[in-house]
């Protein structure tokens, strides 16, 4: 905060109004709906709800195929955050080290960035297709007959590379402005006092990316539970029976196919508590580790 | 330290390959026939049937009513891209100069009720949301489409991340000089931020332009369909065994992200700033 500051009785509730006017009706208003409602079985002809009490949370937690959807969504998020983090970092560190195009390189790694996850999808789909997808003629040279749509661990590689596609350049961008950020008299007494690059890496550079690292990791875990919903529904074809699907795909599912609004709210109120856990994770304990320089 | 450059070079290149060669591909296959790539798979040389194929996809009328065309949506994505970002600047850069530069009561209040909105993107709450729009007899306007996504915190982060950045000096030498709270903000505060604002509103105009899910579920009515609705659709067509045109959902696909994707190119240097500033 500022050290010195208006005093004003109005004014900064007359700013602040706009926001907090669409905050609370867009997101306070849905928010209190889900928790109220996922108490409640609706009448699926409409005529008034009953309260349930925890029911419609055991039933969700106690069944299977929840169950396989949650740990679909864990495996795809890990696997997502871990291969965007490392090849955005690998990317960041090669075009740190070159000097001729670097900015060429630049643009054309950040391009990906402005496209639309459904549009990523869309282009995934053409290469993963049965009639012409390229990809699909190059592994079955090596025995390899994919079926994305019907496969269920086909569809979930098809899924996890759009996903990663689509991701890299947020992390290669921020990945490069922290490396840029590292003074140079720092990486040159480093490279005195140790030869070899590698070593450099793992005890110079890295300790010094880690608060980078732990800014993209909280960003990507975001990102793979939430914002792949585009790229699920796109690549499952609308169609989600065999396939694999992510929690915030269930949680659409019941609620607008399914019609089960206090299942889809119990589910929406478990995200949220997830959510919640998550951030106080990282903030608690990967956070005390990390290298602030 | 030649060995290692040429080492450097060929893994940046074979990223280069990765990033950018489906792009490359979605354009030059939608430029041929239909019948050409069903035959002959996707392609890396310009067709001859590109234009015929745009012009189809850009004005022919398509959908239920026949009302849709690539323009309407293109239209609607913009409307849908420009507001949301203009919307977000505004409603971020007045409560962000609220919380930072006034002392008042409730001020931590304020700060975590805005602060709790990130935990909860859209997509988690929006089975009560589609409702509450629906009660509001909102579904399939404008204004549902836009103001929902407003109702998240990420802008007012930004500037409030940015003022807290600007010397405090300024403000000490504006009120020396008689400056009220109105005045600072417009003489001083606005222009200081002309760069920041650039930034914000690139990568809101983004966010705002790829929305799907949203846009998807409030517009039942194809006048507002948007662009990333039109992917939808060829989607629908798509299930079951049947093949779309594929000639045509690649030229959809092209026109959906040929906007943002000059939009970044250009303003490349504002944007990457708007992206590193936010995190710190």
């Amino acid at each position: 905060m500022k050290r010195v500051q208006f005093q004003s009785k109005t004014l900064p509730y007359l700013l602040l109004l706009p926001q907090f006017v669409i905050i609370s009706i867009f997101f306070y208003w849905p928010a209190a709906q889900a928790i109220t409602s996922s108490f409640y079985i609706e009448d699926p002809f409409g005529f008034g709800s009953t309260f349930v009490g925890f029911a419609n949370y055991t039933d969700v937690l106690f069944s299977a195929e929840y169950r396989a959807i949650a740990a679909f969504t864990v495996v795809f998020s890990v696997l997502v955050t871990f291969l965007v983090l490392s090849l955005g970092l690998l990317l960041a560190l090669k075009a740190d080290a070159v000097i001729r195009g670097q900015s060429a390189y630049k643009t054309l790694l950040i391009v990906v960035y402005a496209i639309a996850p459904p549009v990523a999808g869309l282009i995934g789909m053409m290469f993963f297709d049965q009639h012409i997808g390229p990809f699909v003629k190059f592994v079955s040279l090596f025995g390899w007959d994919m079926k994305v749509g019907l496969n269920y661990y086909d569809t979930a590689f098809a899924m996890i590379v759009v996903a990663v596609w689509n991701q890299i350049p947020y992390n290669f961008i921020v990945f490069l402005s922290g490396l840029q950020g590292i003074p140079v008299s720092v990486r040159e007494a480093a490279a005195i006092d140790c030869k070899s690059g590698t070593r450099r890496f793992w005890t110079i550079i890295l300790p010094l990316l880690t608060p980078t690292t732990f800014f993209l990791l909280v960003i990507n875990m975001t990102y793979s539970l939430f914002d792949t919903f585009a790229v699920i529904d796109v690549i499952s074809k609308d169609k989600p029976a065999n396939n694999p699907i992510t929690l915030v795909y269930k949680v659409y599912l019941d609620g607008f196919r399914g019609n089960d609004l206090g299942s889809s709210s119990a589910q929406s109120v478990i995200l949220m508590l997830v959510v919640l856990v998550l951030t106080m994770v990282q903030f608690r304990f990967i956070e005390r580790r990390v290298h602030y320089g | 330290m030649h060995r290692t450059g040429f080492f450097d070079h060929m893994i940046l290149l074979f990223g280069v390959f990765f990033m950018v060669g489906p792009l490359v591909v979605a354009f030059m296959t939608s430029t041929h026939s239909a019948a050409d790539i069903h035959s002959n798979g996707l392609m890396l040389s310009l067709g001859n049937d590109g234009l015929s194929t745009y012009d189809k996809v850009l004005f022919r009328g398509s959908g239920f009513t026949g009302e849709v065309t690539g323009l309407s949506m293109t239209m609607n994505s913009l409307i849908l891209g420009i507001g949301f970002a203009v919307g977000k600047i505004v409603l971020s850069m007045l409560a962000a100069y609220a919380i930072v530069y006034f002392r008042f009561r409730f001020a931590t209040v304020a700060f975590w009720l805005i602060f709790t909105t990130l935990l909860l993107p859209l997509e988690v709450r929006i089975m009560p949301s589609y409702q509450v729009m629906s009660d509001l007899h909102m579904l399939n306007t404008y204004q549902g489409l836009i103001l929902p996504l407003l109702a998240s915190a990420t802008g007012t982060f930004f500037f409030r991340q940015f003022f807290k950045s600007v010397p405090e000096e300024l403000l000490e030498a504006a009120r020396i000089d008689g400056a009220g709270p109105v005045k600072f903000f417009i003489d001083i505060l606005l222009p200081l931020s002309r760069t920041m604002i650039a930034a914000v509103f690139i990568i809101m105009f983004v966010y705002g332009w790829n929305q799907y899910l949203w846009p998807m579920l409030m517009t039942t009515d194809e006048r507002f369909y948007t662009l990333m609705r039109g992917i939808k659709q060829i989607l629908q067509v798509w299930v079951g065994s049947q093949i779309p045109d594929y000639n045509e959902a690649f030229a959809l696909a092209v026109l959906a992200m040929l906007p943002p994707v000059i939009i970044v190119v250009v303003f490349q240097s504002w944007f990457i700033k708007g992206l590193t500033e936010s995190d710190k």
